[in-house]
């Protein structure tokens, strides 16, 4: 018997199952898959390692602050500050035709940019802020509001709404077309007022130390072993039976799986609507280059792209849509004066794209479409960026197909569905949700949500 | 424990929930929330190791009583002077 079962290696699960396990709970987390990490995760090819996911940590903060997600989650999680080995960004972009906006970590750049290409906005901004720092997270009424119907309030340049809103709903905004004003200044100031960072070595480094913590704790892992259903008896889960028959009981279940899908596993469930899942859904190209990105006069961390005044949130009709996106090179940190950074160029371009077309294709047309939507991706980032195409050495793209394998979110779905459960609660009085679905995204956001719901598990068992 | 025995015993829980913070000049009567801006999150946890490391249970509602480091030892003291320091 097991005091929690934890349903998800990712971010949110491994970050609970260290909560959970630090205060002497006997603890399991169950992987469907054969690796870690859910949608931040990493795998080899070629002899060369690859992200995915994780293009840069949001919520950076430098050692010594007190406040913000980090802070909280290093303390929560009892990591050094120095553990993650977080090398800040150089610096990154928002190109839109006619514009573009620099930002760094220091949110002063952003400011003086905005102040620069929209002199008349400067007092609108500050009043954006103003609602973005009284804002509190976890206030259920707010944090459906429009935030198109709020900037419109606010802002009077239009162009300069669509250019806010770009880097931010590319970070995490799993509705379509608008966004939960609660989820935008969550991703406002993780990106803005915080800002960016990576570990030389990348996601990897964070998911060995989260592992390498639980298993001292007592905590157990077990891969491959996907949840068939969760077993409910009198209105309360008493344990989950695995795909391969084995049966596990546990006092309460914490499910990363997302809303729907851990609806689905529950036996007492017998519909749910598949209406309510998300939509959105990405490709991401990798290109290794065989320079720096620095030696070809690209020096941004990132570039969040749009190539016409208006950005468009939507699932695209075909199978991927490039006029909007997201470049980022791995080599553009400030690792440092004593460290070589990265041996190769890495450049990986994002783009939205339609799972359902992905997913029909046959074998032979996935792999074709994969390389036409590869060159279709490079061709529109290198409008905004230095032509890299000529340097690049190796490459792989990964799918909505290879996003569900890693994530098993319907419709390979990278911020989950629309609709967020901020409390965790679920018809079951101990079935709990992490992850994306309770309405954190991110490194930072999905650790946050997995300590969020142990403490909420620990406050129930005092 | 002493009321001195249950300070360090708090003292060693804080550091263990901030270490890169200097505990040594902490003032008594000072709120924890002020000194080291401790959250709701911080709280539970020195809940919690109190009741890992010495399984002193205290209920929700007295919460409140963990404000300062004088206020967390009055509370305790009665909880805890028949304990042994580990």
């Amino acid at each position: 018997m097991y005091d929690t079962i934890i349903i998800g290696a990712g971010m949110s699960g491994l970050a609970a199952g260290i909560r959970l396990a630090h205060y002497e709970q006997r603890v399991c987390v169950l992987e469907k898959h054969y690796t870690i990490g859910g949608l931040n995760s990493f795998y080899r090819l070629n002899g060369r390692d690859y992200d995915v996911g994780l293009h840069a940590i949001t919520n950076f903060t430098p050692k010594g602050a007190h406040k913000g997600p980090l802070a909280r989650l290093l303390r929560q999680l009892r990591f050094s500050w120095e553990e993650f080995s977080l090398s800040p960004q150089l610096g990154s972009v928002i190109a839109f035709p006619e514009v573009r906006l620099r930002f760094g970590n220091d949110f002063e750049l952003f400011r003086s940019e905005v102040e620069g290409a929209f002199p008349g906005q400067k007092e609108n901004l500050r009043k954006l802020l103003d609602r973005i720092v009284d804002y509190d997270d976890l206030n259920d009424e707010m944090f459906q509001q429009s935030t198109r119907q709020i900037l419109a309030e606010i802002i009077t340049e239009p162009l300069l709404i669509e250019m806010i809103l770009c880097p931010c709903m590319w970070y995490g905004n799993g509705r379509e077309d608008d966004m939960d004003f609660g989820q935008f200044c969550i991703m406002f100031r993780s990106i803005f007022l915080e800002g960016l960072a990576r570990p030389l070595a990348g996601v990897r480094l964070i998911l060995k130390k989260l592992i390498r913590k639980f298993r001292e704790l007592g905590g157990e892992l077990k891969l491959r072993s996907g949840v068939d259903h969760i077993h409910v008896e009198e209105g309360r889960a008493v344990g989950v039976v695995l795909e391969n028959g084995e049966q596990l009981a546990a006092r309460q279940i914490i499910s990363s799986a997302g809303h729907l899908e851990t609806m689905r596993l529950c036996d007492d469930v017998t519909q749910v609507d598949p209406a309510l899942a998300g939509q959105l859904s990405f490709v991401e190209a990798i290109s290794v280059l065989d320079k720096q990105p620095s030696e070809i006069g690209y020096n941004d961390t990132l570039v969040f792209f749009n190539d016409s005044d208006k950005f468009t949130w939507h699932k695209p009709e075909a199978l991927c849509d490039v006029r909007t996106g997201v470049i980022c090179s791995p080599n553009n940190f400030d690792y440092g004066p004593d460290e070589p950074g990265l041996p190769e160029g890495l450049i990986r371009t994002t783009a939205m794209a339609n799972f359902d077309r992905w997913q029909e294709l046959s074998d032979e047309q996935y792999h074709l479409q994969k390389l036409r939507w590869y060159e279709a991706m490079n061709e529109s980032a290198t409008r905004f960026v230095p032509d890299y195409r000529r340097h690049i050495i190796d490459q792989d793209t990964f799918t909505p197909r290879t996003i569900r394998r890693f994530t098993w979110h319907d419709n390979g779905a990278v911020y989950g569905a629309p609709q967020k459960q901020l409390d965790g609660g679920t018809h079951l009085s101990n079935l709990f949700l992490c992850g994306t679905d309770q309405g954190f995204v991110g490194i930072v956001g999905s650790m946050i949500s997995g300590i969020a719901m142990a403490n909420r598990c620990l406050r129930a068992s005092g | 424990m002493t009321r001195e025995d249950i300070r360090e015993v708090i003292i060693d829980i804080l550091s263990d929930i901030a270490p890169d913070e200097d505990l040594s000049d902490i003032k008594d009567d000072v709120s924890f929330r002020e000194q080291l801006e401790l959250d709701s999150m911080d709280f539970l946890d020195i809940v919690m190791e109190l009741r890992k490391r010495y399984r002193v249970q205290i209920p929700e509602e007295d919460y409140s009583h963990l404000a300062s480091m004088a206020s967390t030892v009055a509370y305790l003291e009665p909880r805890m002077k028949d304990l042994e320091k580990v």
